[in-house]
């Protein structure tokens, strides 16, 4: 069974997607580090589900990629209406709530 | 729910496809006004009628369906032979967990519940009874209410609450037949709060004048007492039979599982009930007050259907009291006295009302008392048919009251009425209708229930055994004597109302025909409502006809109501009864028709009557003047009596100890409050107060540079405390 390759993959990706997340100043590029790190948990999902031989993790799996693509689709409106509103998608200039 | 009342709606127009299926969505009928109460409360005022074509609509499809109803379960009951076979149920589908009326012998009860609610291992359930009494119910309430919402709508026309008006006719409405087809005892507990509520409402409907809100509050807390016995009630037999099941409560009753002492209990709280609801003596003291309403509401709350939910509930757990009081024993039970005296009361009290209104509420109170005494002597049968034929004469002439009321715009016989004969002919004739069924004249409806309760009565055995559940002989005489006096009560009104000189203000009209109509709908039911029950063994009509009312609406042969004797009518009893009404009336037409009006056409009494010449009349007059003193009684005496030394005694603590306890504490409190203000308040207090200030400002201050407002500075902090937490946890675990 190659699930510790499969975990180590998820980890992998996760910290990318980690990486992406907190480093990358353009908005589309966070969100598409989001959809890594949602997919690092997919991967976990299926390969523990896979290892127990049980259905459930592949319905989570499922559950979670059409939650995914809902919050994408939030998440690119949200951009879209900062690219209007600022001409930028740069997060660092997105800091109305500094205190 | 709406959905499926609109669906349902639908089918209605279409012939009936399944039997039965009207009997088994019976809940649809009291949906249909619940629904249009809330749209005319919502959006009422937006209809070009004032939400008063949505109530009319429903109660119109309520009607409809009661009809269907009723037309099913006769086609029950005469498919399965009388009381011969029997009636299965299958189970509903969907959810809907289905029990059966035991059926043995007769057709049973068809009931159909949900669970409601679970309550430890107690599942309280909800849903619909539907035998020949609810079916009856169904048809008495939606008629009249029917009736009455046309009519409201000329009478309250251009009232500053006309949507308000409608709104609580239609939750009345839904309430009352919500209670009629109730199938379990908290769902009735529920019906029965909820029409008494409707009836406040609507009571007070003009509350700005003050007597009106006194009679609704009256009325309210009249009920309030009773209410408790109904709470009580139900408790006891729910620990008495372990369930709230109407068909479960009363099988533990007649087979014994609960214990007599414990019936009886339950017998006597629900009675105390019975007397607030249904206006017995002496709890009956609300009901003529309740006249202060709109005239409409008189007649479907006040005489025709709300009143008649505490006969309703007797009926409807009637084994209860059937083996409480012990009814086929014939020794003079609680229920059988209260409704005797009650008649009496009522029938006495109604001769000294001005207010035509009040005189009909006295006659309610009276022929109220007529069916709880039936009840109570176990003519069953008879005290639902007398409800029957009562709903539609005494709505008939509360409604043509109000139409003579429309016209003179009064309710004071003596001071504004009279000679209304010829300007209103219509509500004259329908009126004529009502006070000779009320009298018990044959051939109306009135003559052949009232009969039937004198013949229930057993009393008659007296004079050669025509059976029954034993001989009430006591019974038999207060209906008597009550038969004869309101024959000679309807008399007095009539002659006051319609006879004589006209001695108001203006030129009376009759009323539109929103109005006239209902009362010829209901004068045509008061002529024709008796004949659905005629006597067994009346030689004047095929035997086929005999004994309806009797075979669709009692139950027979079934497990959860008690086995009753029926008495066998009799010619004596019926020809002695009328001639007793005709006494009466003849009485009271010497009376006012000759003697009074030999005085003068204006006159409404004689200058030289009893009431001068002699002492003992004019004692009696002055007592039916007070009303018994009852409602002294009440406020004066007991209420007085618990207020007057309380409220000294009260006043004495007040000065002598309270007072000085307050002063002595507020001298302390001042001489404690300066020693506090400078060393505890200045010293401590603030300074605690000034020091946290600070602390928080210069915390703020540091804390502030971490809220860079940059999202992804604070996704890398969140990422960093759940590392570190994580990395604590694996250590720990």
């Amino acid at each position: 069974m190659l699930l510790n390759e499969m975990l180590l993959l998820g980890a992998v990706l996760f910290c990318i997607g980690v990486y992406g997340v907190l480093a990358r100043r353009n908005g589309v590029l966070v969100l598409m580090s989001i959809e890594l790190i949602l997919n690092a948990v997919n991967i976990n999902l299926i390969a523990f589900g896979a290892f127990h031989d049980n259905v459930m993790g592949q319905i989570f799996a499922l559950f979670v990629i059409t939650v995914a693509a809902a919050e994408v689709g939030i998440g690119l409106a949200i951009v879209l209406l900062l690219y209007r509103n600022r001409r930028s998608i740069d997060l660092d200039q997105v800091d109305l709530m500094k205190g | 729910m709406l959905s499926a009342s609109i669906a349902a709606a639908e089918t209605a127009g279409k012939a009936v496809a399944a039997s039965g299926w009207f009997l088994e969505n019976a809940w649809l009928i009291w949906l249909f006004p619940a629904v249009s109460f809330l749209l005319i409360l919502l959006f009422g005022k937006r209809f070009p009628r004032g939400g008063s074509e949505i109530g009319i609509a429903a109660v119109g499809a309520s009607f409809v369906f009661g009809l269907i109803t009723a037309i099913q379960w006769i086609s029950e009951v005469e498919g399965a032979g009388g009381n011969g076979a029997e009636g299965e149920y299958a189970l509903g589908a969907g959810g809907l967990a289905a029990a059966e009326g035991e059926a043995s012998g007769g057709v049973g009860a068809l009931t159909r519940s949900i669970t409601w609610l679970t309550n430890g291992a107690e599942a309280i359930g909800a849903g619909i009874m539907i035998d020949g009494l609810a079916v009856m119910m169904i048809f008495v309430v939606t008629v009249v209410s029917l009736l009455v919402h046309i009519y409201s709508t000329d009478y309250v026309a251009g009232d500053r609450r006309y949507t308000h008006f409608f709104a609580f006719l239609s939750l009345f409405t839904a309430s009352m037949l919500f209670f009629v087809t109730a199938s379990t005892t908290i769902q009735m507990l529920v019906g029965w709060e909820l029409v008494g509520v409707c009836s406040f409402v609507l009571i007070g409907h003009w509350w700005e004048e003050k007597d009106n809100s006194d009679a609704a509050l009256k009325a309210f807390f009249t009920n309030r007492v009773g209410d408790m016995g109904i709470i009580i009630g139900v408790s006891i037999l729910f620990f008495g039979a372990g369930t709230f099941d109407v068909i479960g409560v009363n099988e533990a009753a007649i087979n014994g599982s609960m214990s007599h002492t414990v019936t009886l209990a339950a017998a006597l709280c629900l009675t105390a009930a019975v007397m607030s609801k249904s206006g017995q003596f002496f709890l009956h003291t609300w009901l003529p007050d309740a006249m202060a309403g709109p005239t409409p509401v008189s007649a479907l709350i006040h005489a025709a259907t709300m009143v008649v939910a505490g006969i309703f509930m007797v009926a409807r757990l009637y084994g209860v009291f059937f083996e409480g009081y012990a009814i086929g024993g014939s020794s003079i039970n609680t229920l059988a006295l209260i409704g005797g005296m009650t008649t009496l009361v009522g029938a006495t009290l109604a001769f000294v009302q001005n207010d035509i209104k009040r005189v009909l509420a006295y006659s309610t109170v009276s022929q109220l008392g007529y069916m709880v005494m039936a009840l109570g002597v176990g003519a069953w049968t008879a005290a639902l048919f007398h409800l029957f034929t009562h709903a539609f004469f005494k709505a008939c002439l509360f409604l043509g009251s109000g139409s003579v009321s429309h016209a003179v715009h009064s309710f004071d016989m003596k001071k504004d009425m009279g000679g209304l004969r010829k300007a209103m002919p219509h509500t004259y004739r329908t009126f004529m209708i009502g006070t000779v069924a009320l009298a018990g004249l044959p051939i109306l409806s009135g003559f052949w229930s009232k009969d039937e309760i004198l013949v229930g009565t057993g009393g008659w055995g007296l004079f050669g055994g025509t059976g029954g559940n034993g001989a009430y002989t006591v019974m038999l005489a207060m209906g008597m004597i009550t038969a004869a006096l309101t024959g000679a009560y309807m008399t007095r009104v009539v002659y006051l109302t319609f006879f004589g000189e006209f001695r108001g203000h203006g030129t009376p009209h009759e009323s539109g025909p929103r109005i006239t109509v209902p009362l010829w709908i209901l004068g045509s039911l008061a002529v024709v409502a008796g004949f659905i029950n005629f006597p067994a063994g009346f030689q004047l009509v095929p035997a086929s006809w005999e004994e309806k009312f009797l075979q669709w609406v009692e139950p027979v042969g079934v497990s959860y109501f008690p086995s009753i004797a029926h008495a066998t009518p009799s010619w004596t009893l019926a020809i002695v009864s009328v001639i007793v009404a005709l006494i009466g009336i003849g009485a009271a037409y010497y009376y006012y028709f000759v003697k009074v009006r030999a005085v003068s056409p204006v006159a409404t009494e004689l200058p030289d009557g009893p009431t001068s010449r002699s002492a003992v009349a004019r004692l009696g007059h002055r007592i039916l003047v007070n009303k018994y003193y009852l409602d002294w009684l009440y406020t004066t005496v007991i209420v007085g009596f618990v207020k007057g030394p309380l409220a000294r005694a009260a006043y004495w603590t007040n000065q002598n100890v309270i007072d000085r306890v307050v002063n002595e504490a507020g001298i302390r409190s001042v001489q404690a409050g300066n020693i506090v203000y400078h060393k505890v308040d200045q010293l401590v207090v603030d300074g605690i107060v000034n020091a946290t200030g600070k602390i928080s400002d210069s915390s703020g201050e540091e804390l502030r540079r971490i809220q860079t407002g940059k999202v992804q500075q604070y996704a890398a902090i969140m990422f960093a405390a759940a590392t570190i937490l994580a990395g604590i946890f694996i250590i720990v675990i």
